[in-house]
């Protein structure tokens, strides 16, 4: 089986895809993603005509609306490379758990971040960018491993319900400590507001520019471990039986994954539901095989986010939604239907 | 014959005992809200001792002490102590309705409808008083109506419901967050408040649709609590025995729900107490009879105790929430940990 994946001799999967109609998608889902950054450049809460936007995208600033469409294109790519990295973030979650419900948000991953940050910028005096992304990751390490250790404890493994308890305990705890830790301290209190609900409103070049190496990393990490995620779906001890390395697969796609949520909360917040949404969509339309999945989870997850942002701005003009609203609005109720659709004995 | 004597007598003794356990765990328990109670009533910015608390409390004026107790102290225990009954009163009905601990309203989100229908009654709509607390509790009863509409299907699985209503919590709390960065003046403290629970702008007049939604809605569960027993031994057995399942689930429902509404409409959604105060009565009484009024007691221990705590005894000053869900996160890690040892289903 694994060596007729490597040679790629199965090109249609059981649902009769064949590779073509994947290289369709994969170019509709590419052209969607450019016609929405588009459209995230060009809308917004203030209206702009498109002399403005092309002048602007042309780098000037002369007037009020190319200055606006200026502050829109940061936030754009932004809501691209935050969006990608959740939606692969969670495909590679739920690969590695086995597990549908996995997601950052659901498992207490984005909370463990802004712990780790809260704590790190109280009482240790962490101010660059550079740490906060180290401290975030961090966090967001060491509570993935918490969760999930404890969802799996006992018999049955892992199962949904458990995991997703045991994220929202964790949640709460961590939320808890947040503002324990914050509340005394007055000169960072302001910041609690962003640490609740994460959006790309505050989007620079410059804050995107030190997540991106370590976005790099996650994604060459995520991407690259497609193959042992396809064994691993097969069962540990299939998986080990076909040559693989379980616990070193598991470990290196999950060290992606983090790598991936934690910097994009450092930057963005937390953001939940685009990694549970994404790569379940994704798989109605290009099967199980991970090599298709963690591609079009990124595109998907990217075309998520920019889509939930023009969405948030243009819903409650004048003002505007954080994107991790409109996720939260987006996501629940799919969360909630998958878990109606799920047959009871699986949870 | 001597066989069944035996028998009879060793079942009296041990319902005997049973009742006399229940005794104890429920004096205990009184003792200490009462303890708590006028420790709060004492203890603040500094102590006052029982005997000037004593003039005060009959009315005489004591510079100084009478502001503190009267406007700070009183309310904060009037309504820790009732919004508490509240709590563990509902919270304890729901995971008796449920059969699982784990379905209690703080889990699954009921706290937070109540808390979104409260937050944007007073920052959007900028009502007041009882208004807030009626909107809450209409608001708390439609979320868990579509919580348990939701989660229907061919009959309704605990373990549904739970994960439905962690989606819903998750919607409603970025509701609510984001409703909160609307407010014309943005508000840690009200933030904290209506995200966690805090005890921090009690007044007195509060307590007053406090006390009337114990005496109906908490009326409402006693007169059904034999009911709601038979329950727990499964929907099939219970309509044997003479319950009306389908009635008795609503009736119950609407009572929890309003109990927690009305508390969570002043107070905010103490985050885990109607969840620690059910499980911990549960554990005290270990089978003894309903546990109803215990989970209530604990319940009005559990905040008090909180409150306390996150007041006096941490470097820092903390509202009730904060404490409450430090402790029973632990907690309900602890129990998923439990439950999976003992292989329960979960």
């Amino acid at each position: 089986m694994k060596l007729a994946l490597r040679q790629g001799q199965f090109p249609r999967d059981r649902a009769g895809r064949s590779n073509r109609s994947r290289r369709a998608w994969l170019a509709a889902a590419l052209a969607l993603l450019a016609a929405l950054c588009l459209l995230s450049v060009a809308v917004g809460t203030r209206q702009v005509g498109w002399v403005d936007i092309v002048s602007a995208l042309r780098g000037q600033v002369a007037t009020i609306e190319q200055a606006a469409v200026a502050v829109r294109i940061p936030r754009t790519l932004l809501a691209v490379l935050a969006g990608s990295a959740l939606g692969l973030a969670g495909a590679v979650m739920q690969g590695v758990t086995r597990n549908p419900l996995a997601d950052p948000g659901i498992l207490g991953v984005n909370l463990g971040a802004s712990l780790a940050v809260v704590v790190g910028v109280a009482w240790f005096g962490v101010t660059s960018a550079d740490a906060y992304i180290w401290t975030a990751i961090v966090g967001a390490a060491l509570s993935a491993v918490f969760v999930y250790v404890i969802g799996s404890l006992g018999r049955g493994g892992a199962t949904p319900l458990k995991l997703a308890l045991a994220g929202v305990a964790t949640s709460v705890a961590f939320a808890s400590f947040v503002t324990a830790v914050i509340l005394p301290r007055t000169d960072i209190a302001g910041g609690i507001q962003s640490w609740r609900v994460g959006g790309v409103g505050g989007a620079t070049f410059d804050a995107t520019l030190e997540a991106a190496p370590f976005l790099a990393a996650g994604l060459l990490l995520s991407l690259s471990s497609a193959r042992r995620l396809n064994s691993l779906a097969l069962g540990d001890e299939m998986a080990a039986g076909l040559g693989e390395r379980v616990a070193l697969a598991r470990a290196t796609a999950a060290l992606g994954a983090v790598l991936l949520c934690g910097a994009t909360t450092a930057v963005c917040g937390p953001i939940g539901f685009v990694g549970l949404v994404v790569p379940h969509l994704c798989r109605q339309l290009v099967g199980v095989d991970h090599r298709w999945l963690l591609p079009f989870s990124t595109i998907g997850g990217a075309c998520l986010l920019v889509a939930a942002d023009v969405v948030g701005r243009i819903a409650a003009r004048p003002s505007e939604l954080e994107v991790g609203v409109v996720t939260a609005f987006i996501g629940a109720p799919f969360f909630i239907w998958m878990v109606r659709h799920q047959r009871s004995r699986q949870l | 014959m001597t066989a069944t004597t035996a028998s009879m007598s060793s079942m009296l003794e041990g319902r005997r005992n049973r009742a006399r356990r229940r005794q104890m765990v429920m004096t205990i328990l009184l003792a200490m809200i009462a303890a708590l109670f006028l420790l709060t009533l004492m203890l603040g910015q500094s102590f006052t001792p029982p005997a000037e608390l004593a003039r005060v409390l009959i009315g005489e004026d004591v510079p100084g002490v009478s502001f503190s107790v009267w406007q700070l102290r009183l309310p904060r225990a009037v309504l820790g102590m009732l919004t508490g009954l509240c709590f563990g009163f509902g919270g304890a009905a729901f995971q008796v309705m449920l059969r699982n601990p784990l379905a209690s309203p703080d889990i699954i989100g009921i706290n937070l409808g109540a808390s979104a229908a409260a937050v944007f009654a007073i920052v959007v709509l900028q009502w007041n008083g009882p208004l807030v607390s009626v909107l809450a509790v209409l608001a708390g009863i439609a979320v868990a109506l579509a919580i348990y509409g939701l989660s229907f299907r061919n009959g309704v699985a605990g373990s549904r419901i739970i994960l439905v209503g962690i989606g819903v919590a998750a919607m409603l709390e970025s509701f609510i967050a984001y409703t909160l960065t609307q407010a014309p003046s943005w508000n840690l403290q009200e933030a904290i408040r209506w995200l966690s629970g805090s005890l921090n702008s009690a007044q007195l007049s509060q307590a007053v649709p406090v006390l009337v939604a114990l005496v109906v809605f908490g009326g409402l569960l006693l007169s059904r609590s034999r009911d709601l027993d038979t329950l727990t031994l499964g929907d099939d057995t219970a309509a044997g025995l003479g319950t009306d399942v389908a009635q008795t689930r609503i009736i119950v429902m609407v009572a929890a729900v309003g109990l927690i509404s009305v508390a969570t409409a002043i107070v905010g959604p103490v985050s885990f107490a109607a969840f620690l105060s059910g499980s911990i009565a549960a554990r005290l009484l270990a089978g003894n009879g309903s546990v109803l009024v215990p989970a209530a007691l604990v319940g009005a221990a559990l905040v008090l105790l909180s409150d306390y705590v996150g007041q006096f005894l941490l470097p820092s000053r903390y509202p009730v929430g904060v404490v409450t869900g430090a402790l029973g996160a632990p907690y309900l890690i602890f129990l998923i940990v439990r439950l999976n040892r003992t292989g329960g289903s979960l």
